[in-house]
């Protein structure tokens, strides 16, 4: 134990003597800081933007969702933080502070240290997240075995232990099945139990529950809130189910196309957004309170190629207001301003107009008892 | 896992009685089928200037004019028990575990297959930890590596090495390194109980032929698999948990793409042990590739069906070990 402290140390004081000289701008204060992320891959079809400036902060006990479609680069940007991109052909910039350690420009190896330690990742489908081959045991036991000084039974022990916190039953003999002698539901725990087995400070699940029932999916959110409390991680929830994200996120980004649209805490998001697509996105997920035979109203369009995004706002081609402006949602790209307090979107409507919008929308879509409001798609 | 190789083995048995009734009938059966009788058959076991009492005793002896079944049956009893060839006036005998007598040599079938192991088992031995190394590392880096100038070079000469023969890279490399450069000039087989290093020199040519063929397949094989199984998602877990690399590609990759290697690997040394018939001929080696040429040459049918049937055990006991070694390998085949 001595000595595992005494390592993770030595990093911290390494990168406290390097920050100053190679950050420009104001030093982060939140545990993990993302600054004008870009993210671009090029390809032979052409420059691949799949994220393109994102900026967020998130503390320590915090959950942050990320919501967007499918090509949004949600995704990607959570790769990008664990440096997953490395020795790929990705060209990362902007800025990653982790507990004031930047990582775009640390060396692979340092990061490759942090990952699995102090920051951790669940995937989408925890069948082909695990390795057909290795014990559960093994490979919840792999990386504490990487990050700490301790012996293969500790190890084991501890990834016992892990197994029963997050639920499964009679973690020591289970510790010992494959990967596919578990249902979908204890596979997630156990890929839970891996991301927790270093006590990472910031936990990033992507999709967690895509992959599981329904019924799971509830049971693995509860266990992902009982653990952030237990471990006080952050945590980004990456998804496309806004349903997931109410139950859990305190803040909320949501992008399009590889950009932030928009960015506030929940009750932002959900009570008064103000970009067309997370009216869009809230106005598609089904609720309870709605009327059972009110339709659920589609986006209409699909995602934009990242090669080719669409100039001005990359959303005005789906956006049923962009035409209320004028050209400038075809010529002029929208940037991110406050429309409330610590609640930004990136769109050329005036507040009072978004806001007027989003009134009426509730009012015709989103009420209980609202009457059959058709032809939305105008 | 022992009473799935028990039952494994159970099976092989029953595996090998019907490889041996099938050789047996394509060997006995079907020249009488073809209307030969039993003293046709046997004026074969003669030689050039067969008499007819001569025939009448090796027919006899043989026990070719009884029926069929009962020919087989002797056949069996003489893989376990032994058999005593005898026409009354001379008597041979045929210790178990009996394959047959080859009348050509005078001698039972069985010591001469068991004389010419030695050679052939050096030299599929020797070739395959060549080409199971070389060809599992070119093809792990090859994959790593994909579109380098390294990938493209060694897919190149594994295109190459699949394509020639083993009697053309055979011969080319006699000629550079035996004769023009006699840097391995005498290729004959040497005991390793006698001469280790004498053994191993002069196998190098043969091993290294041998094995380029094989390397070839098993570099694009490896390649293949590597290339698929480091996209897979669980790969990127093992990334995410920060293992150093070499791990991920060893522990994580290689181990997942071995597992179709280990399969065919089995396979391909199993064929081999039945005898690597062109190289031993091209390298003149009196393997058991050689024994089954002059065997077929000379139309010794008690020696093609013992060569046949060691084969087909060689075979049958390499997928046996494969199907054994898979269930180690993979979790998912032993529940």
């Amino acid at each position: 134990m001595a000595v595992r402290w005494g390592r993770a140390r030595g990093g911290l004081n390494q990168q406290e003597a390097a920050g100053p000289e190679d950050a420009p701008g104001p030093q982060p204060s939140s545990m993990l800081e993302v600054r004008d992320l870009r993210i671009h891959f090029p390809t032979d079809d052409g420059l691949v933007k799949a994220v393109d400036g994102v900026s967020f902060a998130l503390d320590r006990g915090r959950t942050l969702g990320i919501v967007g479609e499918s090509g949004s680069g949600k995704s990607v940007t959570s790769l990008g933080i664990m440096g997953l991109h490395h020795g790929g052909k990705a060209d990362i910039r902007g800025k990653i502070w982790l507990d004031g350690e930047e990582l775009v420009s640390a060396p692979a190896a340092r990061v490759r240290e942090l990952r699995g330690s102090k920051m951790a990742m669940i995937f989408q489908d925890p069948l082909s997240s695990l390795h057909p081959y290795y014990t559960v045991g093994f490979q919840i036991a792999e990386a504490y075995l990487i990050h700490n000084k301790v012996g293969r039974k500790a190890a084991k022990a501890h990834a016992v232990d892990l197994l029963g916190r997050v639920g499964i039953p009679n973690p020591q003999t289970r510790v010992d099945d494959y990967p596919h002698q578990f249902s979908g539901g204890m596979r997630q725990r156990a890929m839970i139990a891996m991301a927790l087995s270093c006590n990472p400070e910031l936990l990033i699940a992507d999709e967690p529950t895509t992959a599981l029932d329904v019924t799971v999916q509830a049971q693995i959110l509860e266990l992902m809130a009982d653990l952030q409390e237990e471990f006080g991680s952050a945590v980004i929830i990456i998804t496309h189910d806004l349903g997931v994200v109410a139950e859990l996120a305190d803040d909320i980004l949501v992008m399009y196309a590889g950009r932030m649209a928009e960015y506030g805490t929940s009750e932002d998001i959900f009570d008064r957004p103000g970009h067309p697509y997370a009216w869009g996105l809230l106005s598609s997920m089904p609720r309870f309170d709605r009327a059972r035979t009110q339709r659920l109203i589609p986006i209409p369009g699909t995602p934009p190629s990242l090669i080719n995004v669409p100039s001005g706002c990359p959303f005005h081609p789906r956006c049923p207001y962009a035409a209320s402006l004028g050209g400038r949602c075809v010529t002029e790209v929208p940037l991110l301003r406050a429309v409330g307090p610590g609640h930004e979107a990136a769109c050329h409507l005036p507040i009072d107009e978004q806001r007027r919008i989003w009134t009426d929308l509730v009012q015709t879509q989103l009420a209980p008892a609202a009457s059959q409001a058709d032809g939305e798609d105008a | 896992m022992v009473t799935f190789i028990v039952r494994r083995l159970i099976a092989t048995v029953f595996l090998l009685i019907v490889v041996s009734m099938i050789t047996f009938a394509v060997f006995f059966l079907i020249p009488r089928l073809a209307g030969q009788n039993s003293y046709q058959l046997a004026t074969q076991y003669v030689g050039r200037n067969p008499t007819r009492p001569a025939v009448l005793a090796i027919e006899q002896k043989l026990g070719l004019n009884e029926p069929i079944y009962v020919q087989y049956g002797r056949f069996l009893r003489g893989l376990i028990f032994g058999e005593h060839y005898n026409s009354g006036t001379s008597s041979n005998y045929c210790p178990p575990p009996c394959f047959g007598y080859s009348f050509r040599n005078q001698q039972p079938v069985w010591p001469l297959m068991v004389s010419s192991m030695p050679v052939t088992i050096s030299l599929a031995a020797g070739a395959a930890i060549i080409w199971l190394t070389g060809g599992v590392a070119i093809g792990v880096v090859s994959a790593l590596r994909r579109g380098t100038f390294f990938d493209r070079f060694s897919m190149g000469l594994a295109l190459a090495g699949v394509s020639l023969p083993i009697f053309f890279t055979g011969l080319i490399s006699l000629a550079l390194f035996s004769y023009k450069w006699p840097i391995f000039p005498n290729v004959t087989y040497v005991g390793i109980t006698s001469n280790p290093l004498l053994w191993a020199r002069n196998l190098v040519l043969p091993w290294i032929t041998l094995a380029f063929l094989y390397a070839a397949l098993y570099a694009r094989l490896t390649r293949a698999g590597m290339l698929e199984t480091m996209s897979e998602d669980y790969i990127r877990t093992a990334r995410a948990k920060g293992l150093p690399e070499r791990t991920v590609i060893v522990r994580h990759g290689l181990r997942a793409a071995l597992t179709p290697i280990v399969t065919i690997f089995g396979m391909d040394l199993g064929a081999l042990l039945g005898g690597a018939v062109i190289t031993e001929h091209t390298f003149s080696l009196q393997g058991l590739g050689q024994f089954t040429i002059l065997a077929i040459d000379n139309q010794d049918l008690p020696e093609i069906l013992g060569v046949t049937m060691l084969a087909a055990f060689f075979i049958i006991i390499a997928n046996l070990v494969v199907d054994v070694l898979y269930a180690v390998v993979d979790p998912r085949v032993r529940h």
